[in-house]
């Protein structure tokens, strides 16, 4: 099931509002698209998004896609478990984007910029509509 | 025009595999997943439709002639029931495809890359005029599937009237399958044992549902590339175009320069340019193909032939082309991901080895 309580881009990512900030990740399709993510790229805390445009890469056995920002923000928070951190010695865990995508697979938390509104993405329903175009 | 789908295609749609168009072919790339297949070939066994693969055969007085012709690898040495490995090259040296031929009492046979079929087709065609071959196409007849792993030889106990575990690896026996003609030949394209057969349309599905029943999980062209890619075998179209020659592919192995006359021998007696290397990338981010390789102070030296993340090796691999000075073990490079400077180092290939078999 799609969770309702979110907004979706054509391009597979979701965008839920959490307080002043929004949490951004990818949906269930995305992910069994790609099957068994093995590396994701995040920004860092303090960059600056641009709705549309790539803030990251994820990687599967097979393939390298883009993930997109669904609005402008700056990063306030990472999802460290998805990432390597070589100073401390810490392999990245993919494992909750696999098993959890809408959860504990977030990805980011934005502060988003002035004006900013998830109000142009698409709802649950359209975004299962678009799935079911495209014949999946 | 619609691709050509193989006598198993009914097959993959039952088992849910996600189907992908592959060399004018309906193929399934994955069923259960690229890593979980390519974990139960190292560890058990998997099962392939590679019935895309094109199967030739040659009889007639002029057949080994025309081998002998057209392929870098000696054939007049073959045993009966022995299977060799070697390419199809141009007069300049490029390859035109890489095969492996089969020496029957009776004649020859040849299995080809389905995307060089048509090409290889013609070439024969070319250089068979004077000589008294006969070329049949049993491709569209005949389905072919590959089962790999280490329980390979368990589960085909007992299927086949001649004994598959006698074989010897690189020998191959026509046989029977529930009273039908076929071919069961110990190879396989993924760095284990196992065996490929050969067998007509009609009994495909049959031995496919039986193989499966016995154990073999379902396994796409996705984990056929990953586990190929760990054994460093070469892919026609990645490593191996009509622009590289068989020794700078590192198949020098496979090309018999004093066997006698072969097209292409000329220019492969004097090859020069970049060589194929193995890489390991530092972290877990992949290299793909087409990524430039570049020297460690960011030069651009070459490019990616095929990379993965590797499933069983649990590291990011890649292959390509660099200039010789720079193919040493351990020579320190970059591959330039989409921007991204992933250190690399130049690493023995093939990247895996299977352990040895405990001799029973």
């Amino acid at each position: 099931m799609t969770p309702t309580d979110r907004r979706y881009t054509t391009s597979h990512e979701w965008a839920k509002p959490d307080g002043d900030l929004v949490v951004v990740g990818i949906t269930a399709f995305a992910v069994e698209q790609l099957t068994e993510p093995t590396f994701l790229e995040l920004p860092p805390v303090g960059k600056e998004l641009t709705a549309g445009a790539a803030f990251g890469v994820i990687e599967s056995v097979k393939s390298t896609s883009d993930v997109n920002a669904p609005v402008a923000g700056v990063v306030a928070e990472r999802n460290e478990v998805l990432v390597e951190d070589r100073a401390a010695g810490r392999k990245a865990d993919l494992s909750a984007v696999n098993d959890d995508p809408f959860g504990r697979g977030w990805m980011l938390k934005l502060r988003p910029a002035a004006g900013a509104s998830l109000d142009h993405l698409l709802t649950a329903e359209q975004y299962d509509a678009q799935l079911a175009a495209e014949g999946h | 025009m619609s691709n050509r789908r193989t006598a198993l295609y009914d097959r993959h749609v039952a088992l849910k595999a996600r189907v992908v168009p592959f060399a004018g072919w309906d193929m399934p790339v994955q069923y259960a997943g690229i890593a979980a297949e390519h974990k139960a070939v190292r560890t058990a066994a998997g099962l392939f439709d590679v019935s895309h693969m094109a199967r030739l055969s040659f009889g007639g007085p002029d057949a080994l002639a025309l081998l002998e012709k057209v392929f870098t690898n000696s054939v007049a040495t073959m045993a009966d029931g022995q299977v060799r490995y070697g390419l199809v090259c141009n007069e300049s040296g490029g390859i035109l495809d890489d095969v492996l031929v089969y020496r029957w009492p009776y004649g020859f046979a040849a299995v080809v890359n389905a995307s060089n079929r048509a090409k290889i087709l013609a070439w024969l065609e070319q250089h068979r005029a004077g000589l008294d071959v006969q070329l049949t196409d049993q491709t569209d007849d005949t389905t072919m599937v590959a089962l790999q792993g280490p329980r390979s030889v368990e589960i085909v106990a007992g299927l086949f009237e001649a004994d598959a575990a006698a074989l010897k690896y690189y020998f191959a026996a026509p046989t029977r399958y529930q009273g039908k003609g076929c071919v069961v030949s110990r190879t396989g394209y993924t760095g284990e044992d196992g065996f490929e057969v050969m067998l007509p349309n009609a009994l495909g599905p049959t031995l496919w549902d039986e193989l499966l029943a016995r154990g073999a999980a379902p396994c796409g062209l996705g984990a056929r590339d990953t586990l190929r890619l760990e054994a460093a075998m070469p892919l026609y179209g990645h490593e191996l175009t009509e622009q590289t020659d068989p020794i700078r592919a590192g198949l020098g192995w496979a090309v018999k320069l004093d066997k006698g006359d072969f097209v292409g021998r000329d220019a492969l007696r004097s090859v020069s340019g970049p060589v194929r290397v193995g890489l390991e990338l530092d972290g877990t981010r992949a290299a793909r193909e087409g990524c430039p390789i570049l020297s460690a102070d960011a030069a651009p030296v070459g490019t990616v032939t095929s990379g993965s993340f590797a499933p069983w090796l649990g590291k990011s691999i890649a292959m390509g082309y660099v200039p010789r000075e720079l193919a040493a073990v351990g020579t320190r490079l970059l591959v330039d991901a989409r921007g991204t400077h992933l250190p690399a180092a130049v690493v023995p290939l093939p990247f895996y080895r299977r352990p040895r078999q405990e001799k029973s």
